[in-house]
């Protein structure tokens, strides 16, 4: 099979493979394996093409999950709507976050996010007023232009063109000019700036794309629930996405959704036997640090490029 | 007057646990190239060590002081051996994401023995009451973790910058390759080295103990805090882990006096500031990454 029609026989499970989902698990499930898929993904764009490992990428998904939130309880927006303003407070909040995290590198960029996510985990908890604290926002309402969409199974097909439209978005950026560029600053900053390219600004560019990506997906998160808590801006959620993104395979594109699936699908299942899943996520993340650095998808692609290269 | 002077001292305090956190990140960090995430965790393991020994054997604050840290170094090297090890010679931020697994796994496993419910360890008899400072009166055992907290911190500095231990350490820290060229025998001093900064941080969560509550997510906010101290500082500088350490501590203390809202982000607006100004923290080799 050529390179091309593969993918477009990819494209087209996968196609098949979301549309069926609600009906295969239950469709509150279906929608967390969409929505941190999403989320995998935004982290995967700053992570596997441009080479930072965010460790805060919890300050967008959740900052968002509140304002949309709070878009449609106080305001009665439309969940498109309310999940775009979600989308906008974490494209705002990235824009000084990623301005002062980019000036360091390496482990230190992942320190420096963790740290002002941090920040943002202080003043969600902090503002009693808006978020509600420690008891969270309670009541989220889903609706479409007096529509109600309070069914899960419906909900999840008219939130999945948004997400469609999300995971588009990723693809074009990853095969556009703009992503070669940041694989070579991945590479070699060094030599990507003698080039002539403002390496700075390509990197808050992609982290600010992948802010609001995780935006995007934290607000249709907190909709899709009806309520949103603290636990979505604390740092074990960052870690969470980050387990996803690797135990997919870093710098693929099918990696974060494949990755959110199977934590997701490994917590539903364990969660009838025993509580002990923090033992548990950590474990598998300690294997897969040591001896699957690929990923599930990471390895399927090395396989079957080498497949090809033999026959 | 009086009230300020305590708010400080009680900056100090909390800077002790800063300072002794981020000296053992610096030495792991100086000798390895981990950030070590975990460090959190270990501090957890430290302050339920004194509390296991108390329970379980009727061991004392004192002994547990030297106990607790012990075994958790110990528990620091088996994990060097067997799982730090193995990600040396790839990008940094394997060591970083295995000792975040580490970190989930180790919280977990206490919350599942103990529960999330803090447990009380009383103050040592030795160190009950309080001192007369002459403007004021300030709790013993308070005065104690500072006063100890800053011993251990000049005995580790005059350790790296005096001795032929330190010595070897540092230079095996800043030229792996060439101090194993001198005959050195580098790789002998990387467990040791890893055991003692986790040790470190196991110490200052005995102190703790009687302080603050034993429970399993005490280090989790604690090590971000941390991070935070240690950006601040400029990462790899012993010297400023410690002062960095110290003096987060006392300005993130009266700066909550002020204004009680900003206590727990006055310390990463402190670091928003200095990465503005100096990238590579106050005393960091802008060289580095």
């Amino acid at each position: 099979m050529s390179n091309r029609a593969m993918q477009r026989s990819l494209l087209g499970a996968a196609l098949i493979f979301v549309l069926a989902l609600p009906q295969l698990v239950y469709p509150i499930l279906a929608l967390d394996i969409l929505l941190w898929g999403l989320f995998a993904l935004a982290l995967n764009l700053l992570l596997g093409y441009g080479g930072l490992l965010s460790f805060g990428h919890a300050a967008f998904w959740g900052s968002a999950a509140y304002a949309a939130g709070i878009a449609a309880k106080q305001w009665g927006l439309p969940f498109p709507l309310a999940a775009l303003s979600g989308m906008v407070v974490a494209v705002l909040l990235a824009l000084p976050i990623g301005y002062l995290s980019i000036r360091r590198t390496g482990i230190y960029f992942s320190m420096v996010t963790l740290a002002f996510a941090q920040m943002i985990f202080y003043i969600v908890n902090q503002w009693r007023g808006v978020t509600g604290g420690e008891n969270g926002l309670q009541g989220i309402p889903r609706t479409l232009w007096g529509l109600n969409l309070s069914d899960p199974t419906i909900f999840y097909y008219a939130v999945l063109p948004l997400v469609l439209l999300g995971f588009w978005l990723t693809f074009r950026v990853v095969h556009s000019p703009f992503g070669h560029v940041l694989v070579a600053i991945r590479d070699n900053e060094a030599r990507a700036r003698a080039l002539g390219y403002p390496t700075d600004r390509y990197k808050l560019i992609v982290f600010l794309i992948s802010a609001g990506l995780s935006g995007l997906a934290g607000g249709l998160f907190a909709l899709g629930h009806g309520f949103t808590a603290l636990e979505v801006v604390h740092w074990t959620t960052s870690g969470t996405v980050v387990m996803m993104t690797i135990l997919g395979g870093i710098g693929t594109l099918w990696g974060g959704i494949v990755g959110a699936a199977l934590v997701l699908l490994l917590r539903d299942w364990l969660s009838n036997w025993t509580d002990a899943w923090g033992v548990i996520t950590g474990a598998i993340f300690v294997l897969v640090v040591l001896s699957f650095r690929r990923g599930i998808w990471g390895t399927l692609l090395q396989r079957t490029a080498g497949r090809e290269q033999r026959s | 007057m009086s009230y300020f002077f305590q708010q400080t001292f009680n900056g100090l305090v909390t800077g002790s646990f800063y300072a002794l956190l981020s000296l053992g990140l610096a030495v792991i960090f100086g000798m390895l190239g981990v950030v070590n995430f975990a460090h959190g965790a270990f501090y957890m393991l430290g302050a339920f060590g004194a509390y296991f020994l108390l329970q379980e054997a009727a061991i004392g604050f004192w002994w547990a002081l030297l106990l607790a840290p012990l075994g958790v170094g110990i528990l620091g090297m088996i994990l060097e051996r067997l799982l730090f090890r193995r990600l040396y010679r790839l990008d940094p931020l394997y060591n970083f994401l295995l000792a975040f697994g580490l970190t989930l796994m180790l919280q977990d496993a206490m919350r599942l023995r103990y529960g999330v419910q803090g447990q009380p360890y009383g103050t040592p008899d030795a160190l009950k009451g309080a001192v007369n400072l002459g403007l004021f009166a300030y709790p013993t055992y308070r005065l104690f973790t500072i006063v100890f907290a800053i011993a251990i911190c000049v005995v580790v500095w005059y350790v790296i910058t005096r001795t032929r231990v330190g010595m070897i350490v540092r230079a095996a820290t800043e030229k792996p390759d060439l101090t194993r060229a001198l005959g050195i025998n580098v790789d002998r001093w990387v467990t040791p080295v890893f055991g003692f900064g986790i040790a470190l941080a196991a110490l200052a969560g005995v102190l703790a103990a009687p302080m603050r509550n034993v429970s399993p997510l005490m280090g989790s906010d604690l090590i971000i805090v941390v991070f935070a101290v240690v950006v601040i500082g400029g990462l790899g500088s012993i010297f400023g882990a410690v002062l960095a350490g110290f003096l987060i501590g006392i300005i993130t203390t009266l700066g909550a006096v002020f204004y009680p809202s900003l206590a727990n982000t006055l310390v990463f607006i402190l670091m928003a500031v200095v990465l503005l100004w100096r990238p590579a923290g106050l005393f960091g080799n802008p060289e580095g990454t």
